[in-house]
């Protein structure tokens, strides 16, 4: 499990996780967040169904796949935290939203 | 929206910011783009805005990299962050940012995408709670985040660099499991003299070690095998030693065996590569200023062969002054002028390398599962077991197994199997990497939706 250190000199603002409200840093990496929150596994696979988390932390392997605001197949490595946002975690495959709803 | 440029530069780390500010300072009109929110790379990740810890946690070469990337963000170049490049073609960018669907077209393009970190192949290695010793970092970096109680498991200098930083932040580790091979040092040795040419850096290893030492944390030399236990979340390390065997039992594991370039980009562009026996891995071709196999692409820092942060200034500062000579603005007589001081540095800090190499050459058992239940591809989920029925099946190389087990087809497009998968096969047919060959890399280089593909609708265009 994950601790921060300090606290960074960021306004807390209040997220979503699994239907359950957590204040963080805005701004900081989504993944560090859920990696302190016990998130748990962040997806699981498509082929195996087996659960996988952050692993690499700098875009390369998309072990970090969840579903932002009901948008799949988003880096939690590569997101920021942004007020008000609901993350998911993905399960297998995941279903791109019909009718061009752009987050 | 479309622009046009001189130079189009690929990566914010230290090879590409130091390419900016050479290539602005001879009047180029240089656009960069790049995948983080601010400057820096890896290595200097949120440099310009660092966690808020204690100055000496993640030390003085960290820090020193803020002056670059002030300069950097003075330099006068279209920088573009928290964008990234997914198709090129014949010099003309597609990228997907914060403005959304954008493309670019340059004359020249500097490849600065950098390193990420060898797979490491093992038991249990997609377990939730592993992952990288560079993830590591990063958390430290950006987030001041680190976890009390983990294991490290590996080799090479970027893993006894994040243990001393976890002692330095009073962080607990469980344990340092070293992958050295018994032997490595003996191998070293003749590279010694070339070392000593730059003692600094042996200097920093040492005392890196003495810290380690000194902090008390328990490290195991020697480790040759290491399986990571649990079902939906990894609970132990078992590792084994010689006669010497134990079980830690731990939520986080950090793994590391070394880094190497970040090949998918340069691949993508079609930059014809070679396999790199001394670092064990691949690499781009490339002159001695970073000229690519297209003569319209340069590569540079450590996305064209591992040198390290220093050096990917340097080699980021000579790609931008042939950049400058191709393109006129510079005569070629004084490109090499201003070059010759660079290749100097670069000789001298380079120095430590072939040492480096021979240290911490990975262990053959680490870089191909001898288990048939490891995953080799993550995405696809296909096992060692299942690679060897392939190439029992007369498979003959990397490129082909996509065909036989979709590996090497998932959403890292290789990225996190293409080396695993040609040592793999090269454990089991006795060739060599180099002869195997590796994945055909195609655009889009990233993954990508069909609405960015596409681009904006004509209702987003008016709107916009």
């Amino acid at each position: 499990m994950f601790k921060q250190l300090a606290q960074p000199d960021r306004p807390l603002v209040g997220i979503v996780l699994s239907g359950r409200a957590v204040s963080a840093p805005e701004g900081e990496m989504l993944a560090a967040v859920l990696l302190r929150e016990g998130f748990g596994p962040f997806r699981t696979t498509p082929v195996g169904g087996r659960e996988r988390a952050a692993y690499c932390m700098m875009g390369v392997c998309f072990d970090c796949l969840v579903t932002i605001d009901g948008r799949p197949n988003r880096q939690a490595c590569q997101e920021r935290v942004r007020a008000g946002i609901s993350v998911e975690a993905q399960q297998g495959a995941a279903l791109l939203p019909v009718g061009g709803s752009k987050a | 929206m479309s622009a046009s440029v001189d130079l189009a530069i690929i990566g914010a780390g230290p090879a590409g910011m130091a390419a900016a500010i050479t290539a602005r300072r001879h009047g180029l009109v240089v656009a960069v783009i790049d995948e983080q929110p601010a400057p820096g790379g890896q290595i200097f990740r949120a440099v310009t805005d660092p966690a808020p810890l204690p100055a000496s946690v993640l030390g003085p070469d960290y820090h020193a990299g803020r002056t670059l990337a002030e300069r950097f963000l003075a330099c006068g170049a279209d920088y573009r962050p928290g964008s990234l490049v997914w198709q090129e073609e014949k010099g003309t960018l597609d990228l997907t940012g914060p403005d959304g669907q954008q493309s670019l077209t340059a004359k020249r393009i500097i490849v600065a995408g950098g390193a990420m970190e060898r797979p490491f192949p093992i038991p249990g290695w997609t377990l939730p709670g592993v992952m990288t010793a560079g993830a590591a970092q990063i958390l430290l970096k950006t987030a001041a985040s680190a976890a009390p109680g983990a294991v490290f498991a590996g080799s090479g200098p970027l893993i006894y660099l994040i243990v001393a930083q976890y002692a330095r932040a009073g962080v607990p580790v469980a344990a340092l499991l070293d992958t050295t091979p018994r032997g490595a040092r003996l191998k070293a040795l003749r590279h010694l003299p070339g070392a000593l040419m730059a003692p600094s850096y042996l200097r920093k290893g040492f005392s890196l070690l003495a810290e380690i030492r000194r902090a008390g944390i328990r490290v195991i030399s020697h480790v040759e095998a290491l399986r990571l236990e649990g079902e939906s979340a990894v609970r132990s390390v078992r590792w084994q030693a010689g006669a010497a065997r134990g079980e830690i039992a731990t939520g986080t594991v950090f793994l590391h065996q070394g880094v190497i370039p970040n090949v998918n980009l340069a691949m993508a562009l079609g930059c014809r590569h070679v396999f790199d026996e001394s670092q064990r891995c691949w690499r781009p071709e490339r002159d001695r200023w970073g000229r690519s196999s297209r003569n319209d692409i340069l590569i540079a820092g450590d996305a064209g062969g591992i040198l390290g942060a220093s050096c990917a200034e340097l080699t980021g500062e000579i790609a931008a002054l042939a950049t400058c000579a191709d393109l006129g603005c510079l005569s070629q007589d004084a490109a090499e002028r201003a070059a010759a001081p660079v290749f100097h540095k670069l000789r001298h800090e380079s120095a430590i390398r072939p040492f480096l190499e021979a240290l911490y050459r990975p262990a053959p058992q680490f870089l191909a599962p001898s288990d048939d239940d490891t995953l080799v591809c993550r995405c696809e989920e296909v096992t060692r077991g299942a690679v060897a029925a392939a190439v029992a099946e007369q498979c003959p190389g990397p490129n082909q197994l996509k065909a036989f087990t979709r590996a090497g087809m998932g959403p890292c497009q290789g990225r996190m199997c293409g080396h695993s998968l040609g040592e793999t096969m090269a454990a089991l047919t006795g060739r060599s990497p180099a002869e195997l060959g590796y994945l055909r890399i195609r655009m889009p280089v990233k993954p990508v939706t069909l609405g960015d593909m596409a681009g904006p609708t004509e209702e987003e265009r008016n709107a916009a």
